[in-house]
């Protein structure tokens, strides 16, 4: 079947603005959510639902959090962990304060708390830029690391300062949080938020305040001059940015390790997300996936290539390689396309519309 | 464009034989303005009057204060002196976005389209401040979000006929020539439905036959909807064929305001163009 979108023709403005204009890409879709909801789940082992799919789809939410505030909105943000905690202690903080809540709010609410506080944080943005502001948002990270070390109330008083996820329970009696849950539960809730979640951010950057923020990113001042206001409009970033962040970092402790400490948000995460959005592709919520499909992938990949591969290498060994050929793939992606998988696929796409003939 | 329509039946004593709306009152004015960056004058004194529904054309050498004149009117500088009138009300400082809320649209001298974004796009965000629609409503494309982006794009399209480049209506504006650029560029002021609008240099950069198609867009906006034009342009012949007033600025003054015949026979300006006296 080739990738054509030669004979559909669009009768009216609504139909042009689909998503998914072109039918081979619906069915596409349609497909690799058929194997994510149904093939998966039947197939997966323990091992690759809770090493590889389930900190796949928390990333991916981190990704596209940092990628509506940075590849959208244009502001450059080092504070993902900071948030991502965030959102991991307020749903802690939720799911004990108010024990009968469903999940799904506890995760919504976190997402609400967290994007209150990067707001907070993102008031600098309307005065400074690019480099600048990225330092400006260490301070969140460092930050709120900080406060949720230092103050107690945020870990209910626990001596370790670990906090470990609630069980909790949707439709009555499925568990999918806490150590009870099963691996498989686990991994269709997350799924099932990702999915609306993922469709939330394509619509919302399709829309009128998607537009906005890439006003702000391409061209500040010619976007101000055409009535866009420039602060609510990088607020607005921040505020939902953050609210994805902070889903992510809630999912992250409640389902992905069921129990973190501060020191797992530390600067690493923050840059690994934006690693993940740089390779993934800027201004692309394909590209999150990409992305996060990437960085959580590859490691995987190269600890377990030495054993597929029948070669005898020190453990040490194989944990040094795997930072020198990770570091060199990410150097070899970026040098191919500087503007990441999403691009790569983009180009692919234009060159079957041709194929077989070159012009 | 149904304005177009709701005012042509109202009465035909609001038109000119050839089809315009009549220039009507003052609808901006300059009163005194100056405007100095450090010790640079950049602006003395200057006052004129834009009138509604003209095509008011402001000239002058390099460096007279042209642009200046149009970041003061639309809010991006704030003179030091003087009041900018605006339907009015006199209004002190402001921000660009609220002169594009009170229906003043631009274009400028280096183009300056959202690089990343679509032409359509381009011009659709040019309707932004229209849509009311909530981030909930946007998030799940529901109710009004759907309504308002198919009704806006429905307007847009129009502009976009309008100005003859519907075959790049997709294209990231990055990759389009730079006529095409000035013209998406324009498509995103219009968008706005703007009762004045502000060119800076629209033909820059541009051979005869853009040059025509720029003029006759410029004419046919301001024949079609009414709007007030205020340009700023080099090319004398457009200037004179196309403007129903002209101001002169030299060196931040005022040199001269009034019928492109009037102007072209004041000594003044005869001698800031030609050399003349200085």
């Amino acid at each position: 079947m080739l990738y054509r979108e030669a004979g559909q023709f669009k009768t009216s403005y609504a139909a042009d603005q689909q998503i998914f204009p072109i039918l081979q890409d619906r069915v596409g879709i349609a497909v690799i959510a058929a194997i994510a909801l149904g093939v998966l789940p039947l197939v997966a082992t323990e091992y690759l639902t809770t090493t590889i799919l389930i900190p796949f789809l928390v990333m991916s939410i981190a990704a596209i959090g940092l990628n509506i505030l940075t590849g959208y909105a244009g502001q450059l943000s080092l504070g993902t962990g900071g948030f991502m905690a965030t959102g991991a202690f307020a749903a802690y903080k939720l799911s004990t304060a108010f024990p009968d809540l469903n999940i799904v709010f506890v995760f919504l609410g976190s997402g609400v708390i967290t994007a209150f506080v990067g707001v907070l944080f993102g008031i600098p943005s309307l005065r400074i830029k690019g480099f600048y502001l990225a330092v400006a948002t260490l301070a969140a990270q460092f930050f709120l690391l900080w406060l949720f070390n230092k103050v107690p109330w945020f870990t209910n008083y626990s001596s370790s300062g670990v906090i470990s996820a609630p069980p909790r329970a949707i439709f009555g009696d499925i568990m999918v949080t806490g150590s009870s849950a099963h691996y498989t539960a686990k991994y269709l809730f997350l799924l099932v938020f990702v999915g609306f979640l993922a469709l939330a951010a394509k619509n919302l950057t399709r829309c009128h305040l998607g537009r906005a923020w890439m006003a702000i990113r391409d061209m500040d001042i010619a976007a101000e001059i055409i009535g866009i206001k420039p602060l609510q409009t990088k607020l607005s970033a921040f505020a939902i940015s953050s609210f994805y962040c902070g889903i992510a970092g809630a999912a992250w402790a409640f389902i992905y390790t069921g129990s973190v400490e501060p020191l797992a948000f530390s600067i690493e995460i923050s840059f690994k997300v934006l690693f993940m959005v740089i390779i993934g592709g800027l201004g692309s919520i394909l590209g999150s996936f990409l992305g996060a499909g990437f960085m959580v992938l590859l490691p995987v990949i190269l600890t377990n290539a030495p054993h597929i591969l029948g070669l005898n290498i020190p453990v040490d060994m194989i944990s040094h390689l795997e930072y020198m050929i990770f570091g060199a793939l990410i150097i070899f992606f970026l040098i191919v396309e500087p503007h990441g998988l999403a691009r790569l696929w983009q180009i692919g796409k234009e060159k079957l519309r041709l194929w077989p003939f070159p012009y | 464009m149904s304005s177009t329509a709701v005012s042509a039946a109202s009465g035909s004593d609001a038109f000119t034989a050839d089809g315009r709306h009549k220039i009507g009152g003052v609808i901006l004015s300059v009163q005194n303005i100056s405007l100095s960056f450090g010790g640079v004058r950049a602006l003395t004194n200057i006052s004129f009057d834009v009138r509604q529904h003209e095509i008011l054309a402001i000239i002058g050498p390099n460096g007279a204060g042209k642009s200046s004149m149009l970041n003061v009117i639309n809010g991006f500088y704030h003179p030091q002196e003087g009041k900018v009138i605006h339907k009015g009300q006199e209004r002190k400082r402001m921000r660009p976005f609220m002169a594009a809320r009170a229906g003043i649209a631009r274009t400028f001298q280096n183009i300056a389209l959202f690089k990343g974004m679509s032409a359509l796009d381009n011009i659709m965000t040019g309707r932004n401040t229209m849509m009311k629609s909530g981030v909930l409503a946007q998030a799940f494309y529901l109710g009004r979000a759907r309504k308002e982006e198919t009704e806006h794009r429905e307007f847009c399209e129009k502009i976009i006929d309008f100005l003859e480049i519907e075959a790049v209506r997709k294209t990231p504006v990055g990759r389009l020539p730079y006529g095409l650029q000035k013209r998406v560029e324009l498509g995103r002021a219009l968008a706005a439905q703007p009762e004045i609008l502000l060119l800076d240099e629209p033909m820059a950069g541009m051979n005869l036959e853009e040059k025509e198609d720029m003029c006759r867009f410029i004419l046919d906006v301001n024949k079609e909807f009414g709007t007030t034009i205020v340009l700023i342009e080099h090319d004398m012949g457009v200037v004179m064929d196309i403007s129903d007033r002209v101001v002169v600025l030299d060196y931040g003054r005022k040199l001269a305001d009034g019928t492109p015949d009037e102007v072209r026979a004041n000594q003044d300006v005869i001698d800031a163009y030609l050399g003349g006296g200085h």
